[in-house]
């Protein structure tokens, strides 16, 4: 591919050779690397299913869990899988540090840099945060995006990728159902763009008309407003986490309404095909999006999800380490 | 021998050689000689007994009428940041400007006649492009109580505005509406809708989808134009719509005019240029408000300004310092930094066949000035000589650095580093030269 086809925000996350050096968005990233992020992961799960063990590729680094927005899930299996990979973690809660004191973010990353940082992990409530860190970051400083705004979160689509692989396999076959907020969801943003280039052939998003975005088939998902219809001889179907404030701002009638017509139950779930595993970003909203039953039953993978998120977490970080050029500390 | 002024006060008699002269307001377009004396244009092709004391060989150039931008953002008038003004001020004659309208959002805002007084005697003092103050339409802009409206017209407001605050209700507004009609005062609206645009800071459509984007639909334009049309409708009120961004706004004001309404519209030069495609990337220099719409829309703006549905042509300046546009694409403030630019921009436009060049002279000089009733925008014998000279061949990049780096405190720009044509050369107001560029 000639150099001015590849996209801009494709080559700020790449070095001269391909390989990650930023993980901001998977929009546009090759078939290769994303397999590559899954074949990475799969050796660290492999020493366990259930904890991967400690190795010292990241030893003597200092990786920054940079949220701008609360969130425990997601912090901690960053910082797990940092661990995990012998870094040093720092975390700073932005509420109570100095943007509030009318620091500018920039100047609160020159200075965590001089502090000697190597690879920042970014949660931001604006879209786009993680890239702008990383177009204005001294060279060699490494940027995940843990998920900002509605934009991306990569990490989430990957382990969502590399559980549905681990589970049905070849992506060429399947068809996936994303049921929920699809206009605030950065999650479905990535999901679709990661499945669109492993080569999933139907990606379908459910939701009422008040929940897509504008010219939502542009994303490249078929687009259902019936969750029946949108789940049918589904292989892969993922409910969103839907946020109690859509109410408010009339998106949405009720919690009643939207469980009623979009939750996930026992019953609508026939629709999809008998094997047909259910996922779930969390934290779960049961008896919103999804019944009890349903996240507890037999097909839920939701648990899983969290368990293969620390392995595709610390392959993202390795990856991104040594697409910055730092060499893996020897044993 | 070519011998342009220096800049400051012009001495004596001066004649312009060989320009392709072109004034739409006189349907002028020729190859011809300028005569000026006194700050006065005495003369089109021949003057009994003229002798020049200087004159300026402009074959190969093009002169105009100075150019009227109709929406120059100066926010600071106070004393310590006059010289900020007198920057900005600069930067326009340099882009050719001799006449700048200013929208009433400066610091502190001009609700009062004191602050349209300091603001007209800043740029007087300045003695570069002339400034036009558009008064605020309530106090504080905060869309409540009516401000001194009679008052304002009285120190010399072209126009009065609540630029893109929203007025409290359409009560509110209708009774601005025709408590301006009463000073047969002109009212500037920016039709934004401020509920459908809430959050947004990107064109509602497939970019901002897919980069997760909170978007502003064209609804939030095209509901508040069909509401203030009603409104313009019923009050009398002469109508100013500024900065439009959507086909659908220009067939509603297109529509309004065949009714006979007079209402008169702007567009800014990047909306005639640009979509949401260059938003790709997160680019925050292209984060404008309204925003950078679809390929449709700007091309009906393009057919707009060549059928003269939408008056003129203007920057939309506003110059964001260092950490304005230092920020994520959401948090970035919202701007371009255009008068230098506006020109060349103009002209590439009219290079991608979308105007005619005296089309785009007529939206960038007496098209403007009539919106506003500014006496300008032409090159009438026995009348003040403002005009501007330009090398329409000579191609430039627009740039940051260096002896050439842009004038203006603010370089925010999407056109950054381009290639652009048409270089201004010498600016004239009067009896004062605004600008001379003796290097080609």
């Amino acid at each position: 591919m000639n150099e001015a086809a590849i996209p801009a925000h494709v080559r700020l996350q790449l070095n001269e050779q391909g390989q990650l050096r930023h993980f901001l968005t998977t929009d546009s990233l090759p078939r290769g690397l994303l397999t590559e992020i899954l074949d990475t992961a799969a050796t660290f799960v492999s020493t366990d299913e259930r904890a991967p063990k400690k190795v010292p590729l990241l030893r003597g680094k200092t990786i920054v869990n940079l949220f701008f927005e609360p969130s425990t899930r997601t912090r901690t299996t960053f910082e797990v899988a940092a661990k995990r990979l012998s870094a040093d973690v720092l975390n700073i809660d932005i509420g109570r540090s100095s943007t509030s004191k009318g620091e500018t973010l920039m100047d609160m990353l020159w200075n965590l840099e001089a502090m000697g940082a190597d690879m920042f992990i970014v949660r931001h409530g604006d879209s786009g945060a993680p890239h702008f860190i990383a177009e204005h970051v001294t060279p060699k400083v490494a940027v995940i995006n843990a998920g900002d705004g509605r934009h991306a979160h990569p990490t989430q689509a990957m382990l969502d990728m590399f559980t549905i692989r681990h589970f049905k396999g070849d992506f060429t076959k399947l068809t996936v159902a994303i049921v929920g907020d699809i206009l605030h969801s950065r999650v479905a943003r990535s999901g679709i763009a990661a499945l669109r280039a492993l080569g999933c052939p139907d990606i379908r998003i459910v939701a009422p008309r008040t929940l897509l975005p504008a010219d939502a088939e542009s994303l490249g998902a078929k687009v259902y407003t019936n969750l029946t219809d949108g789940i049918r001889d589904a292989d892969v179907v993922m409910a969103l986490r839907l946020q109690k404030e859509r109410m408010t701002s009339a998106l949405l009638p009720s919690e009643q309404e939207f469980y009623r017509l979009y939750g996930l139950t026992g019953e609508k779930l026939r629709a999809a095909k008998p094997d047909a595993i259910v996922m779930h970003p969390g934290p779960i909203n049961r008896g919103v999006e999804i019944a009890s039953d349903v996240a507890d039953g037999a097909q839920s993978v939701i648990l899983q999800q969290v368990t293969f998120g620390i392995a595709v977490r610390m392959a993202v970080m390795a990856m991104c380490m040594n697409g910055q050029g730092h060499v893996p500390a020897s044993e | 021998m070519s011998d342009f002024p220096a800049e400051g006060k012009l001495n004596g008699r001066l004649a312009i050689r060989g320009a392709r002269v072109i004034d739409p307001a006189q349907q002028l377009d020729a190859v011809t000689d300028l005569f000026i004396a006194d700050g006065k244009l005495v003369g089109i092709g021949s003057v009994d007994g003229f002798t020049a004391d200087r004159e300026i060989d402009a074959g190969g150039l093009v002169a105009c009428p100075g150019l009227v931008d109709v929406s120059v953002s100066l926010k600071k008038p106070g004393a310590e940041h006059s010289r900020g003004m007198i920057r900005e001020l600069t930067a326009s004659a340099s882009g050719g400007i001799t006449h700048v309208v200013c929208p009433p959002d400066t610091f502190p805002i001009a609700d009062t006649t004191a602050v349209v007084r300091q603001m007209h005697e800043t740029a007087s003092a300045a003695r570069r492009s002339w400034v036009w103050m558009v008064g605020a339409m309530t106090q504080g802009l905060a869309g409540e109580q009516l401000a001194d409206m009679g008052a304002l017209k009285q120190a010399g407001c072209v126009a009065v505005s609540n630029r893109r605050r929203a007025m409290s209700s359409a009560q509110a507004l209708r009774r601005a509406l025709e408590y301006a009609a009463t000073f047969d005062l002109a009212v500037v609206f920016h039709p934004e809708d401020a509920e459908l645009a809430a959050g947004g800071c990107a064109h509602e459509g497939p970019v901002a989808t897919r980069l997760g984007l909170p978007a502003i639909p064209a609804m939030a334009e095209t509901v508040a134009v069909a509401r203030d049309l009603e409104l313009v409708a019923h009050t009398g009120v002469r109508a100013h719509f500024a900065q439009l961004s959507t086909a659908g706004a220009v067939a509603m004001i297109a529509d309004a005019r065949r009714r006979g309404l007079k209402v008169t519209a702007d567009v800014a030069v990047h909306q005639l240029l640009l979509t949401d495609d260059a938003v790709d990337g997160f680019n925050a220099m292209a984060h404008v408000r309204p925003p950078l719409r679809s390929l449709a829309d700007r091309d009906a703006l393009r057919r707009a300004v060549a059928e003269g549905v939408i008056d003129a042509v203007c920057s939309d300046h506003q110059p964001c310092e260092g950490a304005d546009k230092l920020a994520p694409f959401p948090s970035a403030r919202p701007g371009i930094s255009g008068t230098e630019a506006l020109l060349s921009l103009t002209l590439r436009v009219v290079e991608q066949g979308a105007l005619t060049l005296p089309q785009a002279i007529a939206a960038l000089t007496s098209r403007p000035a009539a919106c506003f009733g500014i006496a300008g925008g032409s090159l009438r014998v026995n009348e003040r000589a403002d005009l501007c000279l330009f090398d329409p061949a000579a191609r430039y990049t627009l740039t940051d650095e260096g002896a050439e780096a842009m004038v203006s405190a603010g370089r925010n720009t999407p056109f950054l580093g381009d290639q652009l044509s048409g270089r201004v050369r010498f600016t004239l107001l009067g009896n004062r030269v605004l600008y001379t560029r003796t290097q080609a």
